[in-house]
């Protein structure tokens, strides 16, 4: 995993701010399926994450799972998108037509333009720095986003009670055979360690004072500063300019409609 | 409420009357327990399992949960008010190393509990600087947690505990988890702590030598939850001597009723022997290389050595779980019984008969929802007849006394049944060599040992027995042949 | 009894068994079912997706079968917490590890996660949080499909798709729900509380016998 490349602009923003921005950025592109402002987006977004530091290795190696998922939801609209137009080829509720042909090249492209920017401005989020922001920024209740980010570090442990767990399957004589079974036994017994664990954790929490109803302090300042509100008007921007095109070039397809 | 102690002014502790049941069961835990302790006193409460010593820390400190999770009876005051209205006047460390690590990062860690408490931030980071250096951990506040040893863990926890300055110091078995260089540790940064704070001080533990030398008085619960003895350490040690033993306390100057070590005869036939090997979890990260050993068939091997050394990772690469990085590890043709001589080749079904590992944590072993189903895995692994299996899962829950847990739910057990069980698991197949991971963890005097015990007895009737452990008086009991894995290089003639 | 705590104790939350009120290990113990269940997810995304794309992409709507172990996060939160808020909050949370860990939905997974764990909320708060048996569980699990199909017609665009697969996908998505989540996740929970994990939940204390 490339862990340690970083990104201009992107890597001074909160993370509270890269969430909103991804926000910003992809919701009003989940209103309309059509190809141009997919396209747009989606161009406007490599040239700017290029820009930032993300080279094609990079891209590859975080974005491979949405890389393969774009053609495959193409291909099912293509097979099942609302018919219109000439029809090339039927088969029982599988028609491929014109319009099913223009919502598969749509729906391929915004699965791009949608997927990648999450990916990518998560790349580098400190889980610590994520849990500072929504308490302290987006003013979530501290309760849970701390504890939610305590329990989010048990994960760690986790890998090692796995790795432990498998082994351990070979030396009972069932290593072999039956992985559906060998799976579910494993993740069943994770399940007992993590609930086991999270009580201690949170007896261990309690017992420094958490979860009071006394109003607590934060040792590490949350910031904003000019990077955030230049990050979230690139976000406004992109967005605005790809829907703009799609109405301009009149492919502006609301899913609703 | 939630007000902020000032700086550590000692607490005082008072229970008129106090008892506590936990949400359904019948047994009150602790019952009408009387009990003062005065500012700066040093307790150590003993006790055997379920006599509620744990409870009582837990309510002490604010945090045994509120109606949903009990009923309480009487008063528990600490100065004079309900422990949950004045946090912070009274902090806990608890058994486990790994669940009380809250945050990523070293100084995040110990400030934690002074953000809950709404210390300001430019006096959370000088408390939090003033308590690791109090606790002896010299590490940069942006270390990651996950990276410290076990004894670093508790003293990182113990930390967190100090930056509340709390006039109550509560420990819950804090030593239980680790190996004798971490039972110092932590010892040595408590010492160091009282002796500047003057703080109130009350641990539970069954190791009673570790405390004994810190603590003014000794108070002792007794099965049913009440208070049965109390007073000077010494006194109360020598008057109730019967009763620890029975509870299954260690205490000091008794040695546990096992027989020694006996040496391994010169001409022993060797059983599984590791030539030349480097040994690591992943095949990028050789931990050790160049080791070489052998196993006297029916005699007892211990295997010793600093954290890190890469025991566990030897005794694994040993049981034929891990791949050797380098060198191989050779089963001898009685072993192998006409199989390839190396394990790691060999099919899971077909070590089980040959080679049996038990792990550390008794729960990453457990695959089935009952003790009787737990023991029938490994013959039905190796397609053994019913008569057969009921046969042998009779004979092993007998020789274990677990017949009476045939029907529990395994990870309901307790620690010292868990592990009994696991050692059951590896002997219903009847392998000819054992190997275990730190058997005698956390376990007290009484499973101590039955365990020992019954691992003297397998060697007796013919089991090659390889164990990693740390635990002296195991070595004592068990070390036939000793290998220290901190030694420069561990080679065959050490086994003389 | 309580004599002393009782004046500390909000008076706006009555001692009664079965208080409504979070408690820290309500949120530690959800947020770590919340994570374990990321985790999970992020196994599915792989092998449940390709199950569900070959099935999307050749047959009409059968894809949804796979799509119930995405809806386990709302049933296990909901009856091993039986709190307000928990069927989302874990959903929730599962959906946030996922996105950020990385996969192909994006930002979308939170919507996802958030409109999932609202369907199977909306079943335990019906039942007013009092009822925690394999009917409501399995409800539970058919209202967050239900509600993952409503989602989707929008943020997939599938409204763009014919009336006969969105009928179909509906079918299989809400049976998925109410099978892979509900009676999974019931079956989950109930192997749970007999391993003695749950001994500080409600949903632990009904079934421990020991005394």
């Amino acid at each position: 995993m490339i862990a340690t490349q970083r990104l201009h602009l992107v890597d001074r923003v909160n993370p509270v701010s890269r969430l909103a921005a991804a926000m910003l950025l992809t919701t009003p592109l989940l209103l309309t399926v059509d190809w141009v402002s997919a396209a747009v987006a989606l161009g406007v977004q490599l040239v700017l994450f290029a820009m930032a530091g993300v080279t094609p290795r990079v891209l590859i190696a975080r974005g491979w799972p949405i890389l393969i998922a774009a053609p495959i939801a193409g291909l099912s609209m293509l097979l099942y998108g609302q018919p219109e137009g000439t029809e090339y080829w039927s088969f029982w509720l599988a028609r491929i037509t014109d319009g099913s042909i223009e919502l598969a090249v749509a729906v391929t492209v915004r699965v791009l333009a949608i997927g990648l920017p999450a990916v990518l401005l998560f790349m580098n989020v400190d889980p610590t720095e994520l849990a500072d922001g929504l308490a302290q920024i987006a003013k979530l209740p501290s309760r849970f986003v701390l504890g939610a980010l305590a329990g989010a570090r048990l994960v760690g442990l986790f890998m090692e009670d796995w790795r432990a767990m498998a082994l351990s399957r070979r030396a009972r004589g069932i290593g072999d055979h039956g992985v559906v079974r060998r799976f579910a036994t494993m993740a069943f017994a994770l399940l007992v360690l993590a609930i086991r664990r999270g009580s201690k954790l949170a007896t261990a929490m309690e017992a420094r004072g958490f979860g009071s109803d006394h109003p607590r302090t934060w040792a590490r300042e949350s910031r904003v500063g000019w990077p955030d509100a230049l990050l979230l008007c690139i976000a406004v921007a992109i967005a605005v300019l790809a829907i703009s095109c799609a109405v301009w070039a009149g492919t502006f397809h609301a899913v609703w409609a | 409420m939630g007000r902020v102690s000032e700086t550590t002014r000692p607490a005082r502790v008072e229970a008129r009357g106090w008892g506590w049941r936990h949400a359904g069961r019948k047994r009150t835990a602790l019952d009408r327990i009387d009990l003062v302790v005065s500012p700066g006193e040093r307790v150590l409460l003993l006790g055997p399992s379920g006599s509620g010593k744990s409870t009582l820390l837990h309510a002490l400190a604010g945090v045994h949960g509120g109606a949903e999770e009990g009923e309480e009876f009487g008063s528990l005051l600490i100065d004079g008010e309900w422990p949950g209205a004045v946090r912070g006047r009274a902090s806990l460390v608890l058994q486990d190393p790994d669940s009380q690590v809250i945050l990523a990062r070293v100084g995040d860690d110990v400030a934690f509990g002074c953000e809950n408490l709404g210390i300001p931030r430019d006096e959370i980071w000088p408390r939090a600087r003033r308590a690791l250096d109090e606790v002896g951990l010299d590490l940069p506040l942006d270390h990651s947690t996950s990276a410290l040893s076990g004894g670093q863990k508790q003293r990182l926890a113990l930390a967190g505990a100090l930056a509340m300055g709390p006039g109550l110091l509560l420990l819950d078995e804090p030593t239980a988890n680790l190996d004798p260089a971490g039972v110092h540790e932590v010892r040595q940064a408590v010492a160091r702590t009282l002796d500047r704070t003057g703080a109130t001080f009350v641990v539970v533990e069954h190791r009673v030598d570790v405390w004994i030398d810190l603590v003014t008085r000794v108070v002792v619960l007794g099965r049913d939850g009440r208070l049965i003895a109390d007073g000077e350490p010494q006194e109360v040690i020598s008057t109730q001597r019967d009763t620890l033993l029975a509870a299954g306390v260690w205490v000091p100057g008794v040695p546990p009723a096992v027989s020694a070590a006996r040496p391994v005869p010169a001409a022993s036939v060797v059983d599984l022997e590791g030539i030349g090997l480097a040994i690591g979890r992943r095949s990028d990260a050789v931990v050790r290389s160049d080791l070489s050993l052998a196993l006297p068939r029916a005699a007892s091997t211990v295997l010793t050595g600093p954290n890190g050394a890469g025991k566990s990772t030897l005794a694994l690469t040993m049981g034929g779980l891990l791949p050797p990085l380098g060198g191989r590890v050779r089963a001898s043709e009685a072993l192998a019984r006409g199989l390839k001589t190396d394990p790691i080749r060999w099919r899971s079904r077909e070590l089980l008969s040959r080679i049996g590992t038990v792990f550390q944590e008794p729960e990453h072993q457990f695959v089935a929802s009952t003790v009787h189903r737990e023991l029938e895995v490994a013959p039905r692994a190796l397609g053994l007849d019913a008569a057969t299996t009921a046969r042998r899962t009779r004979e092993v829950l007998e020789r274990l006394g677990l017949d009476r847990l045939a029907e529990a739910n395994p990870f309901t057990l307790s620690g010292g049944e868990q592990r009994r069980l696991t050692v059951g698991c590896a002997l219903v197949s009847q392998p000819g060599v054992v190997i275990l991971d730190e058997p005698t963890f956390g376990q007290d005097r009484l499973t101590w040992i039955e365990l020992v015990t019954l691992l003297r007895g397998l060697v007796d009737e013919g089991t090659t027995l390889l164990s990693v452990s740390h635990d002296a008086a195991y070595l004592d009991a068990l070390g036939d042949q000793h290998l220290d894995l901190g030694s420069d290089a561990l080679r065959m003639e050490a086994a003389a | 009894m309580h004599t002393a705590a009782s004046e500390t104790s909000s008076p706006s939350t009555p001692r009664t068994s079965r208080d409504l009120r979070w408690r820290v290990v309500d949120i530690v113990v959800a947020s770590v079912i919340g994570v374990a269940t990321g985790l999970l997810f992020l196994f599915w995304n792989n092998v449940g997706y390709a199950w569900f794309s070959a099935a999307d992409a050749l047959t009409p709507g059968l894809g949804g079968v796979a799509v119930g172990i995405w809806l386990i996060g709302g049933v296990l939160g909901g009856l091993i917490i039986r709190k307000p808020g928990a069927a989302l909050f874990v959903e929730l949370l599962a959906a946030i590890v996922s996105a950020l860990v990385g996969n192909q939905w994006g930002i979308e997974t939170i919507y996802s996660g958030l409109a999932q764990g609202l369907g199977a909320e909306l079943v335990f708060a019906i039942f007013a949080y009092r009822r925690f048996g394999l009917v409501p569980a399995m409800l539970a699990g058919a209202a967050a499909g239900a509600a993952a199909w409503t989602l989707e017609l929008f943020v997939s665009g599938n409204l763009a798709k014919s009336a006969e697969f969105l009928g179909l996908y509906f079918t299989t998505v809400v049976i998925s729900g109410a099978v892979l989540a509900g009676l999974l996740g019931w079956l989950i929970v109930r192997g749970l509380a007999a391993t003695g994990a749950l001994s500080r939940f409600a949903a632990g204390q009904d079934v421990a016998q020991r005394v």
